[in-house]
């Protein structure tokens, strides 16, 4: 037996997590280590997509980009995001 | 798939001549992804990287000390609206890069507050691209890019980055800030390259 899951298995937990809401979830910034509900970030959004930045060091923790057949979602900012189990 | 395809939307902003896509705007949205940098022109700085690593400075007075050209160009967003006519002053890339030792291909704009975009190095050149730091006749205020911003006005707006403190020189493309989140590495708006694979 090997002593890994294919990806596969994440999709549940990964369903889990995007069903909740985000914005309630507890995020560090990847720059600075700041640790707060990640509705305390700064969002921006009159650019061509949406940008949250750390509202202690202003780093970009989340950018999400929306064309016609795509979204790209880029979370390299955040070290993590933490949600209660439910 | 629709029965019309996107280019044919182009000329809904009046009839004047825009990409495909684009609508026509008499004001000068201001688009942003992050804090408006204030950058005392005391302080700023431009400077080109070349692939070697050598490094060519010009400080604000280096800057306006050459000559300077009074540019009209269309421009266009990638988020639609496109504004004719517009007037800026500004140093053509052509002289920041005369004396610039480089075989490199790729560059890389680098912009107070971290901001990236690339574009070919030839895209900087042959008249194609300045420093502008006025526009209509006023100093470049910062929420548009001031003291001084890239203006690539052939392609897309992105490109034309705010608030620039520098060129980085390279043999091979690294994408920027929103061609790394899906957007087209070059944004040619008449051919409406707004995202990758475009």
């Amino acid at each position: 037996m090997s002593d890994y899951l294919d990806g596969n298995a994440a999709a549940g937990a990964l369903s889990e997590l995007f069903a909740v809401d985000l914005t309630a979830a507890i995020a560090q910034c990847n720059g600075c280590g700041q640790t707060t509900v990640f509705a305390e970030s700064r969002l921006y959004v009159d650019a061509p997509g949406m940008i949250a930045r750390c509202a202690g060091c202003d780093t970009v923790l989340l950018r999400v980009v929306t064309t016609p057949t795509n979204t790209y979602l880029d979370l390299r900012g955040l070290t993590y995001l933490r949600v209660p189990n439910s | 798939m629709g029965i019309v395809s996107p280019g044919f939307t182009g000329r809904r902003g009046g009839g004047t001549d825009l990409p495909p896509g684009q609508y026509l705007t008499h004001e000068f949205p201001v688009l942003s992804a992050g804090p408006t940098p204030h950058i005392l022109t005391d302080h700023w700085e431009f400077t080109v990287t070349t692939e070697t690593g050598e490094k060519y400075k010009w400080d604000w007075a280096a800057l306006t000390a050459l000559p300077a050209e009074e540019i009209t160009k269309d421009i266009h967003c990638v988020t639609r609206w496109s504004k004719l006519q517009t007037t800026w002053k500004g140093v053509s890339l052509d002289t920041l890069l005369a004396d610039v030792e480089t075989g490199a291909d790729f560059a890389m704009a680098h912009s107070y507050g971290g901001y990236t975009t690339n574009l070919p190095l030839e895209d900087l050149l042959d008249g194609q691209s300045w420093i502008a730091y006025e526009y209509d006749g006023e100093p470049l205020h910062a929420e548009h890019g001031g003291p001084a911003r890239l203006l690539v006005p052939h392609l897309y707006f992105w490109k034309s980055a705010k608030w620039v403190r520098g060129l980085v020189l390279s043999d091979s493309e690294d994408l920027g800030f929103w061609e790394t989140a899906g957007y087209h590495e070059y944004g040619d708006p008449w051919k409406e390259q707004r995202y990758a694979g475009d």
